[in-house]
């Protein structure tokens, strides 16, 4: 029992502690490389250096991260909220099923960052409407995919035992598969998290006003100052990873068991 | 008479389970179609143990899922303590249990026995108690806030038995409850369910593979036949009440007597099987 208990409290420390490790490793090992061979910081700045501009433009890096993330929440949520509902329909409704597979297989397919330049020009370079609808669509696939496959998951062996209950379709719905769903559901949102960062992000280089990560990595990087320009890019890192932390938070929050 | 309108009660000359020239014929492709159950007549008495035995394909779990009204009879008539069995399923006169234990992942042991009780409308306080009661009977009290995959495969199967009892059903409808058990929590179940019978006296019928467990929990034993299925024989067990059977029945010189009856009519041809105890129906 006791041993179980310290291999159990053992394994978190373990697992916080190797990749960290790691991490500080390839970034002295990065730092000396720079320095022992003296790369120029336009193919590589030192990470100490990237570490400095960062610490001195933090307002504007998060700033930035400020108007992309929000760019990226609201296309989440506006993607995770249609992907779900449109899924939940397609269950229930086989004609619109079969209307509806092609059409989001070929949005699968789209590299919808493309759609950005032709949204612009729809919704106003002012606007944030296009980066916003960028991030949705791209959320939606995932989303609407995951759900539909995790509404079609019920066993046979409850789908047979709600029968034998004489159980309505709503308490079907309610007790058996919505709750098998579930899981499912949240992978979409885990994978679409991400995606929603990414695109919200690449939709700026395509045009559309200033002050987001993307428009910054362009233009510190056209500016040649290129710790700035990676000093922005450690910012969406950190942007995507809170997304994704995020989204596997509510996961686990929404799944535990006590 | 005045039994169609009383379901929980039914007078004694209702039978339980009434099944009149069934027939169930599964189109295939092609025209191909399986005939799964040909002309196969049945009648459980009220608080009767009746096995349904046979190879696989015999139509044994098909029998089942139409006495459960999870699927409907191509030819004849199943009535259900005097009911249609669809009428006899939207008013929940039976219990089910599957081969697999078929709880719902998410919910705790208390939540799965309750499901049932919360389909149909009983309040919180009414499940807790019937739950308890029910948990205590299967002997889980300990596990009552457990996850069914934290239970092993023997308890989540005596949960599913649990849910199954959780309307007091005067109809328990099992379908290899026991399969997927290894042969120790397997033979320590039946005394379980022997023990719940007993105390319930509800009628069952009860799908198996397992010879020795179809003769040591039944009254009568169906012996089926393969395509197409067929009821071969039905052999009475005749051990006694459901209360006095205990451990010791398994060494008991009538058990092994109906357990070679069983066995020669499912390994031998339909001819008079020798050394077939008296009152043997044949059909």
């Amino acid at each position: 029992m006791s041993t179980a208990t310290e291999l159990r409290r053992a394994r978190p420390v373990q697992a916080v502690l190797a990749p960290i490790v790691l991490g500080l490793l390839v970034v002295l090992a990065w730092q000396g490389a720079v320095t022992a061979f003296a790369i120029k910081p336009f193919i590589l700045p030192a990470p100490f250096a990237i570490g400095a501009e960062l610490a001195a433009n933090l307002q504007s890096v998060l700033a930035g991260m400020t108007v992309t993330g929000g760019n990226a929440l609201v296309g989440l949520l506006l993607g995770a909220v249609l992907g779900v509902l449109l899924a939940i329909l397609s269950a229930l409704v086989r004609v619109l099923d079969g209307m509806a597979a092609p059409i989001v297989s070929s949005i699968a397919v789209v590299p919808i960052v493309a759609l950005a330049p032709v949204l612009y020009t729809m919704f106003g370079a002012g606007a944030e409407t296009a980066r916003q609808l960028v991030a949705a669509l791209a959320v939606f696939v995932p989303v609407y995919f995951n759900t539909l496959r995790g509404l079609r998951q019920v066993r046979p062996v409850h789908r047979d035992l709600m029968r034998s209950y004489a159980a309505s379709s709503w308490q079907a719905t309610r007790t058996v598969t919505l709750p098998t769903a579930l899981p499912f559901v949240f992978t979409g949102l885990r994978i679409a998290s991400s995606l929603a960062v990414i695109s919200a992000l690449i939709a700026e280089y395509f045009g559309g006003p200033v002050g987001g990560l993307g428009k910054s990595i362009t233009s510190a990087a056209a500016s040649s100052n290129y710790g700035l320009a990676w000093a922005y890019v450690l910012g969406s890192i950190i942007l995507g990873l809170v997304f994704y932390g995020g989204a596997l938070g509510i996961e686990k929050l929404a799944t535990r068991r006590t | 008479m005045s039994t169609l309108s009383n379901s929980a009660v039914p007078a004694v000359d209702v039978p339980a389970v009434d099944i009149r020239s069934v027939g169930r014929i599964f189109p295939g492709r092609k025209g191909a179609s399986v005939t799964a159950l040909d002309n196969v007549s049945l009648t459980v008495a009220p608080g009767e143990f009746v096995s349904l035995i046979g190879p696989s394909g015999c139509g044994k779990s098909t029998l089942l899922r139409l006495i459960a009204d999870l699927d409907v009879p191509t030819s004849g008539n199943i009535r259900v303590f005097g009911k249609p069995a669809r009428q006899a399923r939207i008013d929940q006169d039976y219990g089910i249990a599957f081969q697999q234990a078929g709880l719902l992942p998410w919910r705790t042991v208390t939540g799965n026995i309750e499901l049932p009780l919360e389909l149909h409308g009983v309040d919180r306080p009414g499940r807790r108690a019937r739950a308890a009661e029910l948990i205590e009977l299967v002997g889980l009290t300990e596990f009552a806030g457990s996850y069914p995959d934290q239970l092993s495969g023997g308890m989540q199967q005596r949960v599913a038995i649990a849910r199954s009892l959780a309307e007091r059903p005067s109809l328990l409808l099992m379908d290899e409850p026991f399969g997927a058990l290894d042969e120790m929590t397997r033979e320590r179940m039946q005394n379980e369910l022997v023990r719940i019978c007993a105390e319930t006296a509800a009628a069952v019928v009860f799908v198996t593979h397992s010879i020795p467990e179809a003769v040591f929990l039944s009254n009568r034993v169906v012996v089926m036949s393969p395509r197409p299925g067929r009821i071969r024989r039905v052999v009475p067990v005749g051990l006694g009440a459901m209360r006095d059977r205990g451990e010791d029945l398994r060494e008991d010189a009538g058990f092994f007597r109906s357990l070679s009856t069983v066995r020669d009519l499912l390994h031998g041809d339909d001819g008079p099987a020798i050394g077939a105890p008296r009152g043997v129906e044949t059909r």
